[in-house]
């Protein structure tokens, strides 16, 4: 299975489409492609994670480690059109307290 | 190597005057010998050069230089062939260390199931890969408390098996199975989130039976949420819990909730691998486990975690695509 990254910029706002199923094999890949990021606290991040079919804890790890970067460079993350699968995931795993997330809907993140 | 070029003019020279089966199974059994001795690619090629010198005298020139030519060429060809050898030779190296490794792992973390009176316990853990990400401990005084825990450590392999290691002395040097588990998990959480990078983290549900009251106390750090069933009612609680994950942040905070336990109640503690129904999805995981061990509910807790496991394993194939626990105490 494949994953893609997408990016585009709308001002101070840096969109992110993840599309794919984000699993052992997957993840890395996908950490890479955040970890290329360049953060600075003048911009926001937005992931779009509409087209993501299928994540286990390994893909949490990757968002996990993407927003303590974050957070460390003052820097606003927010995950958009979460699936209901996908956000319980983030909930039991305490991770929806934490982090921005947001639920379903149409986001502005598409691409 | 002498007599090796003499054989092989011989095998060559019978091939040319009668191309027949046997001579070129002759032919190929040869070269099976030379690969043993570490002849390269280079030294067969002119190893042959040489026995057609030999076997036909008036060999045109340009065909000696195409032969010197490709002895040249396959120079390169014969160190990449080098180089693959003593990858498949470190392979099995690393191979018989993950071994070592995996069997250092089984007896370190190797648990045993305490037979309390009055309680019922179960439990089956199954690594996908030779290392468990997954990992279960129990703790009993022989007295009133007993604890469980049920852990699962993000990733799979040697990284999760080396945090489960660090896991497991944390929970070891608690020591006493009557600490609140909203306690141990602070305590575990600031152990782990000193020690792991930033995309690592652990799940884990602890749990303290009071066994002179019937009571479980737990508390869970983002773990998959534990089923109750409610013998009486005939009913399953998810015990649901959004506090987060061990590892994430320093000083996390944890509550703690009481069940009481009547006869024929239960409670399953599981990981995620066993409620990943990833290529299985028109079925509600959760669902369906409920329906398996209510389905089993008459056998008893090892029996009834056997069963599930077997179930679940024709469900998917036989193909289950994490390391699998599941934990069953009874009452």
């Amino acid at each position: 299975m494949d994953i893609n990254i997408q990016f585009r910029e709308e001002g101070n706002l840096l969109l992110g489409l993840i599309e794919g199923e984000i699993d052992t094999f997957t993840a890395p890949i996908l950490r890479e492609e955040l970890e290329k990021i360049e953060l600075s606290n003048e911009i926001s991040v937005e992931l779009d994670l509409s087209k993501v079919s299928y994540m286990d804890s390994t893909g949490l790890g990757v968002f996990v480690a993407f927003y303590k970067r974050a957070t460390k460079e003052d820097v606003n993350l927010k995950l958009v059109n979460l699936s209901t699968r996908l956000t319980r995931l983030f909930e039991i795993t305490g991770l929806s307290e934490l982090m921005d997330i947001e639920r379903g809907g149409i986001g502005h993140a598409s691409i | 190597m002498e007599q090796l070029k003499l054989d092989y003019k011989t095998i060559l020279s019978n091939y040319i005057h009668n191309q027949n089966e046997r001579n070129l199974y002759i032919g190929q059994n040869f070269i099976k010998r030379l690969i043993q001795k570490n002849v390269t690619p280079e030294e067969v090629i002119s190893i042959h050069k040489q026995a057609l010198e030999d076997i036909i005298e008036d060999l045109p020139e340009y065909t000696i230089h195409a032969y010197d030519f490709l002895i040249e060429v396959m120079v390169h060809f014969g160190l990449k062939l080098k180089e693959h050898q003593s990858l498949l030779m470190k392979q099995e190296e690393l191979r018989i260390e993950m071994e070592v490794a995996a069997k250092i792992q089984n007896t370190l973390l190797e648990t045993t199931i305490p037979n309390p009176e009055g309680l019922d316990i179960g439990m089956i853990s199954v690594p996908l890969r030779k290392m468990n990400g997954d990992y279960v401990h129990f703790m009993h005084d022989h007295k009133r408390f007993l604890s469980i825990a049920v852990t699962d450590v993000v990733g799979k392999g040697v990284p999760a098996a080396l945090c489960m290691s660090m896991v497991k002395y944390g929970l070891d040097t608690l020591e006493y199975a009557n600490s609140n588990p909203s306690y141990v998990l602070e305590v575990l959480n600031q152990l782990i989130e000193k020690s792991v990078d930033d995309g690592m983290f652990v799940s884990m549900c602890y749990g303290r039976y009071d066994l002179e009251k019937d009571i479980f106390t737990w508390s869970s750090a983002g773990h998959e949420p534990p089923l109750y069933y409610h013998s009486r009612e005939n009913a399953y609680y998810d015990l649901e819990s959004k506090e987060l994950l061990l590892g994430i942040l320093p000083d996390v905070k944890y509550s703690q909730k009481d069940i009481k336990l009547n006869d024929n109640d239960f409670i399953i503690l599981m990981t995620d691998g066993v409620t990943d129904f990833r290529n299985r999805e028109e079925f509600d995981p959760r669902q369906y486990i409920k329906e398996l061990a209510l389905s089993c509910r008459h056998l008893n807790a090892q029996e009834m975690c056997d069963n599930i496991h077997k179930q679940l394993q024709v469900l998917h194939n036989y193909k289950l695509e994490d390391d699998f626990t599941i934990v069953i105490i009874k009452k």
